[in-house]
């Protein structure tokens, strides 16, 4: 592991978006990042290259709401399977097949329900999309020189400029002391 | 281990002397490779130069594929009366092909869907591939109902648009459930298989950025959506994943049922069975499980992926084989009981007929490949044997084709009245439309390997065991 260098103070960057601090392990992350909530801190974030277990509750965010989405894409996709093919096959032209009914929700079951699947796929995808604020092709932490170790091997935390508790003296010597290397403010 | 003796404080004495047998865990990444190892070896397939082999099997590919252009330019030219499908056998080689590629495509699902519910790591190596190989299966699938209608450009039709008829679709008719069965199969197949994506493709976007490659950097990063391995995201992502496999299970599942309703809900002996839609499930399992290996047996070797796909991940697909071709089997001899067993003179007819009648060669070729070959799976020394586990993939793999052929063709040729009974057979235009797709599907599986990660990357690095926070020295 190389030693840890804090880059001079003339590699400040004019108008910072926040600070970014490279972490080695998962571990090492985890436990920075216990800190940082502790400390108070709320615009912040972890860059991790995969989903690391644990890390959310590390980070105190709160469960995620996608699932409200899906469900609400399931009851819609299922109520449009039902309803369209009530319209379609009894309301608005209604022919006789083989003596069975005009309408009835057991042979609109199969066709509802995948339409039910269908929705709910969509809405949690665009669900997920909505709440990531994706797509978002630019974003700060993607200026920084190392972002490609973001989605490599390293693991990094960012503490952004517009939280309350940020103090470029004190929040860069808080991510130092939890072992945090290559500290530097990034640009916006 | 420190639940273990909090646990046992306040139990009987004895039960302190006892230690459970630590199991060990098979590694899901051999040689215990680095983070930055794994990125390097699947990027590195998609960003090296070209290999020769790569455009050898392209080329035949497209050699191939042009035969189901060449088989459905002259179908569409000359009109259906170009297959061999006539009285009584109206149903044939379009929809064994059909039902083939469908089922194929299944053990892609599978793969991502109900092995991630039920947490089985091993999963992660082959999920990509697999459900790549579920999407370009469920294109060659598509090609044989559509143009089977007649006037393709009427396809438009099976879909709840309004029409200068006026008409409706016919809700009542399985077929028109299978059109929604299918498109829905296809489209969350594809939906799922690019959100598992996104991470990599960020992977690739800011490597490519990093060696200057602007270009190929801007396209893979239009896809990866501006992915920057957020936390915040990642937790919306995995519960996003979490649902989308969730929803994956019961549409895969009703997908082959549903499919299977095609024949079950028609009054037809040797069709109209309880049995079905399980039947087929476990079919579809063990077929797509076949085309998997098939597949990815030789990208191992080629780009000797042993460290990734190890001995394991093989054992582990080869026990699925296993047991789904033990199923299959299962319902073979149960489908004979009950056409016994029901003393309908018609349904013991009809598979008596199966068996013995003038397609038993076929029959023949069925039990051989989907009883026999998986029974060999019993052996870790075959299991080990990559050639051979190979070589039995592909027994798989044409003896599911030909179980869709006994049920359709058999049932259809010699049906309730002897006046009426057939014998068919397949026309140059449709073995040349059967033989292409497998050009088409393979086309479309190489430009996959060539472009795209073929394994998930991120995924694969949650699965090591330095992906786990709690094994540094920071939480001894």
């Amino acid at each position: 592991m190389p030693a840890p260098s804090i880059p001079e103070p003339t590699a400040m960057a004019d108008k910072p978006y926040g600070i970014i601090a490279t972490f080695d392990t998962p571990g090492a992350l985890m436990h920075a990042a216990e800190q940082v909530r502790d400390a108070g801190y709320l615009k912040w974030d972890c860059i991790t290259p995969f989903p690391v277990h644990g890390l959310d509750k590390a980070m105190g965010v709160r469960r995620s709401r996608v699932p409200r989405i899906s469900l609400a894409g399931g009851i819609t996709g299922f109520c449009t399977g039902m309803s369209m093919i009530w319209f379609m096959d009894r309301f608005d032209y209604p022919i006789t097949v083989g003596g069975k009914p005009l309408f009835s929700p057991l042979f609109a079951f199969p066709v509802s329900y995948e339409l039910t699947i269908l929705f709910t796929a969509f809405a949690t995808i665009g669900g997920m999309f909505f709440l990531n604020g994706l797509p978002m092709h630019y974003h700060p932490v993607l200026n920084y020189d190392q972002i490609r170790r973001g989605t490599d091997d390293l693991f990094f935390i960012v503490i952004e400029k517009i939280d309350y508790r940020y103090d470029p003296e004190n929040t860069r010597a808080l991510l130092a002391k939890l072992g945090g290397r290559e500290i530097q403010e990034i640009e916006s | 281990m420190s639940h273990a003796s909090e646990h046992t404080a306040d139990a009987p004495a004895v039960l302190k002397e006892v230690n459970p047998a630590v199991k060990p865990r098979n590694a899901m990444v051999g040689h215990n490779r680095s983070f930055s190892w794994i990125t390097e070896k699947i990027c590195g397939i998609a960003e090296e130069k070209t290999p020769i082999w790569w455009w050898w099997c392209f080329g035949v590919a497209c050699v191939v594929a042009s035969f189901t252009v060449i088989g459905i330019t002259y179908l569409v030219a000359t009109g259906v009366g170009v297959w061999g499908h006539r009285n009584p056998v109206n149903w044939a080689w379009d929809i064994v092909n059909f039902v083939f590629w469908i089922g194929i495509g299944h053990a892609g699902t599978l793969i991502s869907a109900i092995l991630c519910l039920l947490r089985q790591k091993w999963r992660t190596s082959i999920n990509r591939s697999a459900e790549a190989m579920t999407i370009f299966a469920v294109v060659c699938a598509g090609i044989f109902p559509v143009f089977h209608i007649g006037r393709v450009w009427y396809a438009w039709f099976l879909f709840p648009l309004p029409n200068s008829n006026y008409i409706w679709q016919n809700y009542r008719s399985p077929l028109e459930w299978d059109v929604f069965a299918v498109s829905t199969y296809g489209t969350v197949s594809v939906l799922f298989w690019y959100v598992g994506m996104i991470p990599d493709l960020a992977t690739m976007r800011d490597r490519f950025n990093a060696v200057g490659k602007t270009l190929k950097a801007r396209l893979y990063g239009f896809f990866a959506m501006g992915w920057r391995g957020s936390s915040r995201h990642w937790s919306n992502y995995e519960m996003a994943y979490l649902i989308l496999a969730g929803i994956s299970t019961p549409l895969v599942l009703s997908v082959h049922t549903i499919v299977s309703f095609d024949f079950a809900v028609s009054l037809l002996p040797g069709w109209h069975t309880t049995i079905f839609p399980p039947y087929f499930v476990a079919g579809a399992i063990f077929s797509g499980f076949g085309m998997v290996l098939t597949l990815i047996l030789p990208l191992r070797a080629i780009y000797h992926l042993e460290d990734l796909i190890t001995q394991y991940h093989i054992d582990c697909m080869c026990k699925v084989i296993l047991a789904t071709g033990t199923m299959v089997g299962y319902a073979y001899a149960m489908e004979f009981f009950i056409a016994w067993y029901s003393s309908n003179p018609y349904e013991g007819f009809a598979f008596i007929n199966r068996a013995f009648g003038p397609y038993w060669w076929s029959y023949f070729i069925m039990i051989t490949c989907n009883v026999i070959t998986p029974q060999f799976f019993w052996f870790k020394a075959v299991r080990e044997n990559t050639t051979l586990v190979f070589v039995l993939s592909l027994f798989v793999n044409v003896g599911m084709w030909f179980e869709r052929f006994v049920i359709i063709a058999t049932s259809l040729a010699r049906d309730f009245l002897p006046s009426s009974w057939g014998y068919y057979s397949p026309s140059i235009v449709e073995i040349f439309t059967f033989f292409g797709t497998f050009g088409v599907f393979s086309v479309l599986f190489l430009l996959f390997i060539r472009f795209l990660p073929i394994m998930a990357i991120a995924e694969l690095k949650a699965v090591t065991p330095q992906a786990d926070p709690h094994a540094g020295p920071e939480h001894t």
